[in-house]
């Protein structure tokens, strides 16, 4: 146990974060887990496992083209719903020919090599634009995609998308979350992560020490819409019906509002920030007609709090990490004390 | 350390608020011992569709309020809470669950089609009766234990094709439709399929979307050179009203004719443009100003407490809630016991209600048997076809 310690505390700074996320979430998990088995949990908890796996794995998406490539987009929810609708039709086909087991994680693959091709296909000509200018871009691409699907036929139309097989469940939610965790953390961490935000911080210096700005913004915008299609065929999975409104630009504004309450740049505060997103207008169904308006209100105080020098002065002060420590450091003081009085 | 201590008594104090919303919520059953049956529904009470769960909500309050005033139903209380669902179909999920783990009895699943078939799939793993005031397309009632008081979108279009060809209201036929809806779809498609049929000329069609559903100018123009005699509307009261006054000032001669959406033209269009309804045409169960029983004293108790005439989707779930009701009496089986869903589903296919959308039976397969009428609006009231 004292080396696991030992060499815990020996990794890099950033691989130690990692870990910790990835065993908060474990934690979570088993946490869950636990309660579902013992029946501790309602039934409408149980129906809310899913959409927070979903939406953990577009805010970390998203986070990666926001907070470390520091571009504004706005499509997420366009790839999300080519990646829908493709492993859902693909679900359908097959529904009868291949077994859950390899169907589903199929069907993710699918909706994921989708959702990535068409971030190639728009990260391409949207390469020579940056800021306000691309998230316009984005913003109309989310809706010619939506367009498209409403008047295809094999789409279901404006009445959406009926009778895929209910595959969804929490466990596979958990291991796309693991995955998308594990693939995104591994990639800020390495030397295309350095060069991904050395583009953020400033792209003409990066281009200059020789980085190609072109090729890493399409890596992020091709990763960042693979993801956003796996959540889709996680999301298209989970329900009877499916229909192209789901995925308007509303849909791509509340991942951003995960993202941006999360912090950007920060995947822990992105899984977070996703999880209290799903669970808050849910929370609140005891308002009845206030819930939204309460919901409204509760965001706001929360981006306020979550800018302001004092609050964040007053959570700096009571992090944990420097509780602990200052105990500590309480402790040894008393200790010294008492030692230099012995000798003294 | 003191301040260490305090935040982890904090922390657990937390833990401990939040483990008790989860576990607390399953015991609303018998309220100060009185015996309760729970009725339990989602539509949009917030965001775009927030006036059709509005009045799916006011309709079935109405209802229950009437049922509990009279002393309830075989020695229950009667309890209805409508949910909001935005329309989405993981919001309605979510709400189901939530009136599930309240001990729901009966469902009225949700009020748009696309809510209402993302239910469907969890009642049939329940196994307790749905009953959808709106849900009209096919989907809804897909499985044994769902039923639904409204017509099914294909009946619709056929009825109104046939109507038309029957009655011989016109000759050639323009529709405007709302692509992006899928009731207008439904309908649109429906009757399509059913003028090839009988022979009914279809000579323009025209269709916008949700992003342009204020000017008609464009598809208006194209219907007046097509020379057609009859608009077939499958729309909304909202973007019909729209139409309707767009038209007028075009000058455009036709015969206005829609379906069950309609209803509630006369509000929308508004007092100084209601002379340009004289004419319109409404293949519908529900005419709120009608005057025959129990639909008139419906309309007088709405209107007196929302202060707002009652549209097809409150009358809807006002025949929703005494529907269950009367399958309740017609079961006679004690709601949590044992074959309460079973004889619940089987009593839907034997009871007939008379309710302000007219007399129903229900097929087996969840659809209402019920007949549409024409009625023609005639200074600024609904009267009957002659």
């Amino acid at each position: 146990m004292k080396s696991f310690f030992n060499k815990f505390s020996g990794l890099k700074k950033s691989a130690r974060s990692n870990m910790i996320t990835l065993a908060l979430c474990l934690a979570a998990f088993g946490f869950v887990t636990a309660m579902v088995a013992t029946g501790n949990a309602s039934r409408h908890m149980k129906s809310l496992l899913v959409p927070i796996c979903i939406n953990i794995i577009l805010t970390v998406s998203l986070n990666l083209v926001i907070g470390f490539l520091g571009e504004l987009s706005l499509g997420h929810a366009g790839f999300m719903s080519v990646g829908a609708y493709a492993a859902c039709l693909f679900s359908i086909a097959f529904e009868e020919t291949l077994p859950v087991m390899v169907r589903f994680p199929l069907a993710m693959l699918i909706g994921g090599i989708a959702g990535g091709l068409f971030g190639l296909l728009v990260g391409i000509p949207v390469l020579r634009l940056k800021g306000d200018y691309l998230a316009i871009v984005t913003l109309a691409f989310g809706e010619i995609l939506r367009s498209i699907i409403i008047n295809l036929e094999f789409t279901g139309g404006a009445s959406g998308l009926k009778g895929m097989p209910q595959d969804s469940t929490f466990n596979w939610g958990f291991i796309a979350v693991v995955i998308t965790l594990f693939v995104v953390m591994n990639l800020v961490d390495s030397r295309h992560g350095r060069a991904i935000m050395a583009i953020r911080e400033n792209a003409i210096a990066a281009s200059a020490v020789g980085i190609n700005i072109n090729r890493y913004k399409l890596m992020v915008f091709t990763v960042a819409a693979f993801f956003a299609g796996v959540a889709g065929a996680l999301y298209g999975h989970n329900y009877s019906i499916m229909t192209a409104g789901t995925f308007d630009y509303n849909k791509s504004i509340e991942i951003l509002v995960m993202v941006v309450l999360g912090g950007m740049g920060n995947i822990r505060g992105s899984i977070i920030s996703a999880v209290l997103i799903t669970v808050l207008p849910e929370m609140l169904r005891g308002l009845a007609d206030y819930r939204m308006l309460i919901y409204a209100v509760v965001l706001i105080a929360m981006m306020l709090l979550g800018t302001s020098e004092k609050f964040m002065m007053l959570r700096y002060r009571l992090a944990p990490k420097r509780l602990i420590k200052r105990a500590l450091q309480e402790r040894q003081n008393r200790k010294d004390e008492k030692e230099a009085r012995k000798y003294g | 350390m003191k301040k260490l201590l305090s935040v982890l008594l904090a922390a657990v104090m937390m833990l401990s608020t939040f483990t008790a919303c989860g576990g607390g919520s399953a015991e609303t059953e018998t309220e100060s011992g009185e015996k309760v049956l729970f009725i339990g529904g989602s539509g949009p009470l917030t965001g775009d569709y927030a006036t059709y769960g509005t009045s799916v909500k006011n309709g079935a309050t109405l209802a229950m309020e009437e049922i509990n005033a009279k002393g309830g139903t075989n020695g229950y209380t009667l309890k209805v809470v409508v949910e909001d669902d935005q329309a989405d179909p993981q919001q309605a999920v979510q709400a189901y669950a939530t009136l599930m783990d309240d001990g729901m009895d009966v469902s009225l699943g949700g009020t748009t089609s696309g809510a209402c078939i993302a239910i469907t799939e969890e009642v049939k793993k329940d196994g307790l009766l749905m009953l959808t005031p709106s849900g009209s397309q096919l989907e809804c009632t897909q499985y044994d234990n769902c039923f639904r008081v409204c017509f099914e979108d294909s009946n619709q279009g056929l009825y109104a094709a046939d109507f038309i060809k029957d009655n011989n209201v016109g000759t050639k036929v323009a529709i405007l439709y709302e692509k992006s809806n899928d009731y207008s779809n439904g309908l649109k498609e429906s009757f399509v399929a059913q003028s090839a049929v009988n022979g009914l000329e279809i000579v323009c069609e025209e269709a916008f979307t949700d992003q342009s559903n204020t000017d008609f100018s464009v598809q208006l123009q194209a219907v007046k050179n097509s020379g057609a005699d009859l608009l077939f509307l499958p729309l909304y009261a909202q973007e019909a009203a729209y139409v309707i006054t767009q038209a007028a000032s075009m000058e455009l001669n036709v015969t206005f004719f829609g379906c069950d959406g309609l209803d509630g033209i006369l509000e929308k269009i508004g007092e100084e443009n209601k002379a340009l309804t004289n004419g319109v045409m409404l293949l519908t169960p529900f005419a709120a100003d009608s005057a025959t029983e129990p639909t008139a004293s419906f309309t007088k108790a709405y209107t007196a407490k929302y202060g707002a005439t009652p549209d097809q989707f409150a009358a809807d779930a006002y025949d929703a809630v005494y529907a269950i009701v009367a399958a309740f009496e017609k079961a006679g089986v004690e709601p949590e016991t044992e074959g309460f869903n079973e004889a619940m589903v089987k009593a839907m296919t034997e009871i007939e209600v008379v309710g302000t959308t007219g007399t129903m039976t229900w097929t087996p397969e969840g659809e209402p048997d019920k007949n549409a009428t024409a009625v023609v609006i005639k200074d600024g009231a609904y009267v009957a076809f002659q």
